[in-house]
């Protein structure tokens, strides 16, 4: 497919990793940010072709990995109502709540749909105006502008029985977190391309500064990644960390200022927790007052739900780059695609189902068309 | 979930008051919201993701990077960078790694 072979090509592949291998001279962790370059970087066994210097730490960006728990719990419950539809994305049927998930509901009788677009769910509920119609609305800021519009949408065109279980995340918020965390390796990072396809670049520069990493916005095809290893390991070298676009086709610096304004109007920013990892302020968008109507959690009283993750499960560890994958004991044993403990397990994106896939099988890798986001 | 692709507009028209337009996915084609991006035309690429336009893939600009990949091992073999190939000099690690 145009745009997307081109920056898959081998021959320019080795001819970076040349580069890279020219430029560096000692140790470095890098930290990719979005679990759609995760997958990338598995797939074509990225980690392994490039010098031993480089060490990459996958990061918390698996929109579905780190929605919270007591949400999906209340997913869960809404989605059992005999009143409602519920609408997502299919990444979110497998992913376990406390003591079930969407697909269980679904076989239990919910009527739970999978739609490729927001704007599917409102469909659904222009076309089913005695049933309430809930949309799960997920993902970082990449997804946020369709969500958003969607919501803008309801009202405009006064579709009353619709509303959105909304979890948005904010990666900035992410990057401090992860700074200032005493763990933390992480000398550098791989900005996620798409998040600023619709934000731009203006967050940045002042957590280069602050904690003094390399920020580079970077794509998901292999070249992309590669390129953004380059220029971040360029920049460790010669001791620099400024923020850099090694993804020029797909990210202008203000970023696309007509989501921008739809967000500020649609949302505002909130505290949000994180799964495996924590409440992180500022990170995440709720409704803004004017849409509160359409805020499924303010429709449905859901509240009070006890929930209880798997003690086995080391995902939080994994979404914080402090383990990999194959260092916890569930991983392929207790823990498959199949039957996930945790959201790692589960989504395209997340870094357990990334190894599981493309290390621990051994087989011919399943064809990913596309590239994930954030 | 969240992909985030490539697509070439194919044609483009209002509905509802809302602009949207056929993208063709290298064979698969999709309805798209071009909101975001109003001023896309018919035969531009543009990064699709759940339904969304969310940006014009500038195709000038794939065309610069793809270059500069090209350009890369030459300049390196070229003219070198004095600074970079000294710096590469140390560490028995690093010369291993080229090896």
């Amino acid at each position: 497919m145009k745009y997307l072979d081109e920056f898959q090509n081998p021959e320019l592949a080795r001819r970076l990793l040349d580069d890279i291998r020219a430029t560096v001279t000692r140790p470095w962790a890098l930290m990719e940010v979005c679990g759609g370059q995760t997958h990338t970087i598995i797939r074509h066994g990225i980690d392994q072709l490039l010098p031993e210097e480089i060490e990459l730490i996958h990061g918390p960006g698996c929109p579905v990995c780190v929605t919270p728990l007591a949400v999906i719990d209340k997913a869960l419950e809404i989605a059992a109502r005999p009143d409602v539809i519920f609408c997502s994305f299919g990444d979110m049927l497998r992913v376990p709540g406390t003591d079930r998930d969407l697909f269980r509901v679904r076989s239990e009788g919910g009527d739970v749909r999978v739609v490729y677009s927001p704007l599917d769910a409102l469909k659904i509920a222009q076309q089913n105006p005695e049933r309430e119609v809930v949309f799960f609305g997920i993902g970082f800021e990449t997804t946020a502008p369709p969500n958003a519009m969607t919501v803008y949408q309801a009202r405009k065109l006064g579709i009353r029985n619709f509303s959105m279980l909304v979890s948005h995340v904010r990666v900035p918020p992410a990057i401090e977190a992860i700074m200032t965390s005493p763990s933390c390796r992480v000398q550098a990072f791989l900005a996620a391309g798409h998040v600023c396809s619709v934000m731009g670049m203006d967050e940045y520069p002042e957590l280069a500064d602050r904690f003094r990493v390399p920020i580079v916005v970077t794509g998901f095809e292999p070249l992309d990644i590669l390129e953004g290893i380059r220029r971040t390991v360029r920049q460790l070298e010669r001791g620099e960390h400024t923020v850099d676009n090694a993804y020029p086709r797909a990210v202008r610096a203000d970023g696309n200022p007509a989501a921008r304004a739809m967000l500020a109007d649609v949302f505002e920013v909130t505290d949000r927790s994180w799964r495996g990892i924590g409440t992180i302020p500022a990170s995440g968008w709720r409704l803004s007052e004017r849409y509160r109507d359409y805020d499924a959690e303010h429709r449905f009283s859901v509240e009070g739900i006890a929930t209880r993750e798997p003690a086995a499960c080391r995902s939080g560890e994994v979404l914080q780059g402090l383990i990999k994958p194959h260092e916890c004991e569930a991983f392929g044993t207790t823990c498959t695609p199949r039957n996930p403990l945790g959201a790692t397990m589960v989504s395209s994106e997340g870094a357990c189902a990334a190894y599981f896939l493309y290390r621990r099988l051994g087989s011919t890798p399943t064809p990913l068309e596309a590239t994930p986001v954030v | 979930m969240c992909l985030a692709v490539p697509g070439k507009v194919m044609e483009i028209e209002e509905r509802d008051g809302t602009r949207m337009a056929t993208v063709d996915f290298g064979g698969v084609v999709k309805e798209v919201c071009l909101e975001y991006v109003p001023d896309l035309a018919v035969g531009e690429y543009a990064i699709v993701h759940v339904g969304f336009a969310l940006q014009r893939l500038d195709e000038e600009s794939a065309r610069r990077t793809l270059a500069l990949f090209e350009e890369l091992g030459l300049l390196q073999e070229e003219f070198g960078d004095p600074w970079e190939a000294a710096a590469g000099q140390d560490g028995p690690q690093a010369q291993e790694a080229r090896q």
